[in-house]
């Protein structure tokens, strides 16, 4: 439903910036003719009904555009898996560019590889250094490849761990962003201990004396999610979902059909709202109405605020405040 | 106030002199051939290049000193346990000659230089392993000296940044060398355990028991371009599993794609990558 409603609005996104641009040429015409815009206005009559053709166009097709985005407003469970994956979704270096400053990248589990499905490293976050680390997936379908589509290995799950673990040694909160259809199912990823890697992660994690935050921007999926999002504060983007595994995968194992994935979707709440309700969310980050892939600097802003906040309320608290804080969280759950 | 003008007026000019001197020889430019490329550059292009071939980037190894003068603040450091002579405690055939001319050649006491001082404002206790001294090779007084700068940064509460450079175990002290491994690694962690920061800064080459102890235990792992990094050296594995080793195989660039090393890093980026994990750590 929402990809045919977005395929029109992005047509008329394409529309409305050709006007534009083309109302603009008319306009720096005319100035060259006259002199200066203030003069355009009043003295040359064809141009100024030219003019006023093409901002009644534009005016026309922005209209269109807002009565089809308004059907955006009621989204399905399965509209927002839809944007959850989104190509053009904010990924986490976006984010980091976004929203972080004084980024050093560090590479590599230091023991076998470097899975560059997990990206991230030190920064500042409000002139704080904190750990930013998150699934990487890529806008284009080389650089999914390159990532592995944010399916982390092992390696990759014992990268975050080095990287967290050298924020609690230094005392840095750390900052994670989930999106990931899910852990690689891999025979090296089984041989290389896959299962130990999320479990150890897992154990870790609940014991830090630093903040975590984690925000899941795109897709949660599986074990492979929550293998960087034991946290005191879960954020969800809007339109994340966040779920036991694909709804395909859940389709498919309890129907033996995915084709029944709409229904799923349905079944399996997934959404922000309902991961609020059950406690696993503790907040909602707006997005712009049609989903986050049309306006980054929005996106940007309402995450920026949202997880400043968190921030600075875990920052009050003690070391070991902050651990138990997170170890209760998860004691309530079910 | 005129006398001070002219002191220091002096002092720029018998420091141009010095720089001619070793520049020029009998009036001539001294020029420096590369090794790899095989190409010749004015020497003093290649010291514009901080020691980077001009022509084909290939890497010469410097200095201890000189690596030090890089990247501290100008007239920021001094040496500690600078007095410490190297040491035969095997008393091994012609090791006391060979290290009496290692000595004469590059000016050195042993392969380790020690020194605290200023990087970026940061006061940080520094090692460099000086590759021209056996190699950079682990003797007992190496493993000393750097066992005495860790446990100087974890007293003085100072981050700590080791440049390895090194064949390995230093043969004629043998298993005294090989103790070091141990020595150096403990020192390290009860360092980390105190929440000190260690950079370990690879350069070329670093091998053996460097390897396997103080170069990989660093909270940060950075690397000069091209440098040879690992255990066991490629001839020695070359000939055991009697193959030939795929090309760039234990180079820095290899290591990086096998989750060992955090950043490559120019040399003419060292200083300021190192200012902003300094400043990135401060507590
Ligand atoms: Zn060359």
């Amino acid at each position: 439903m929402i990809d045919k409603i977005l395929e029109k609005v992005e047509k008329l996104d394409a529309q409305i910036l050709e006007a534009e641009s083309e109302t603009a040429e008319v306009a720096k015409g005319l100035v060259k003719a006259v002199g200066s815009s203030e003069e355009v206005m009043e003295d040359t009559v064809d141009g100024r009904a030219d003019w006023k053709a093409h901002n009644k166009e534009i005016s026309k097709l922005k209209s269109m555009r807002e009565y089809f985005l308004a059907e955006c407003e009621n989204l399905t469970p399965e509209d927002r898996v839809f944007l959850a994956r989104h190509s053009q979704r904010p990924h986490v270096d976006d984010i980091i560019d976004g929203l972080f400053t004084d980024f050093f990248e560090q590479k590599g589990d230091h023991l076998y590889d470097d899975d560059s499905s997990i990206y991230g490293g030190i920064a500042r976050f409000h002139g704080i250094p904190v750990t930013v680390l998150g699934h990487r997936k890529g806008h284009t379908i080389e650089d999914n490849m390159k990532y592995n589509f944010g399916m982390p290995c092992p390696e990759g799950y014992r990268k975050a761990l080095r990287l967290m673990n050298q924020a609690e040694k230094f005392k840095r909160p750390i900052i994670t962003f989930i999106d990931t259809p899910g852990a690689y199912p891999g025979m090296e990823a089984e041989e290389h201990g896959q299962g130990e890697a999320i479990a150890m992660n897992l154990a870790k994690m609940s014991q830090f004396h630093v903040p975590v935050i984690s925000v899941i921007t795109g897709e949660g999926n599986s074990g492979g999610a929550l293998a960087i999002g034991v946290a005191n504060r879960v954020l969800m983007l809007e339109n994340a979902v966040y779920s036991i595994l694909s709804p395909e995968g859940f389709a498919s194992i309890l129907w033996k059909d995915s084709n029944r994935k709409s229904e799923a979707c349905e079944l399996m709440k997934l959404t922000a709202a309902d991961l609020k309700e059950a406690g696993v969310c503790d907040d909602i980050i707006d997005e712009p109405i049609g989903g986050a892939q049309r306006n980054y600097e929005v996106v940007m802003r309402n995450m920026d605020a949202v997880i400043w906040k968190h921030l600075q309320e875990l920052m009050k608290l003690s070391p070991n405040e902050v651990k138990n804080d997170r170890v209760s969280k998860y004691r309530k759950i079910g | 106030m005129e006398s001070l003008l002219n002191t220091i007026s002096l002092s720029f000019v018998s420091k141009n002199v010095i720089e001619e001197e070793i520049e020029k020889k009998d009036g001539e430019p001294v020029f420096v051939t590369c090794k790899k490329c095989k190409r010749r550059s004015l020497k003093r292009n290649w010291k514009d290049n901080y020691y980077v071939c001009p022509n084909c980037g290939k890497y010469r190894s410097i200095s201890a000193q000189y690596r030090m003068s890089l990247i501290f603040d100008p007239g920021s450091y001094k040496e500690i346990n600078a007095h410490m002579k190297a040491n035969d405690p095997m008393k091994f055939p012609e090791y006391a000659q060979k290290l009496e001319k290692q000595k004469n050649d590059t000016g050195l006491e042993e392969a380790a230089v020690t020194a605290v001082g200023k990087i970026g404002g940061h006061k940080t206790t520094v090692v460099v392993l000086d590759s021209r001294f056996f190699m950079g090779s682990m003797s007992t007084v190496v493993g000393e000296k750097v066992t005495r700068a860790v446990e100087y940064a974890t007293k003085k509460k100072t981050p700590l940044i080791i440049f390895s450079a090194s064949g390995g175990a230093r043969m004629q002290e043998g298993i005294y060398s090989l103790m070091q491994m141990a020595k150096t690694s403990a020192a390290i962690e009860e360092f980390h355990a105190t929440g000190g920061l260690y950079i370990s800064f690879l350069t070329h080459p670093t091998t053996g028991g460097v390897t396997a102890s103080f170069a990989t235990l660093g909270d940060i792992t950075l690397a000069e371009p091209g440098a040879l990094i690992g255990f066991a050296g490629p001839r020695v594995i070359e000939q055991t599993i009697n193959k030939k080793l795929p090309k760039g195989f234990q180079k820095s660039e290899y290591l990086e794609a096998h989750g060992f090393v955090d950043k490559i890093v120019p040399r003419n980026e060292m200083r300021d990558t190192l200012i902003q994990l300094l400043d990135l750590h401060q507590k």
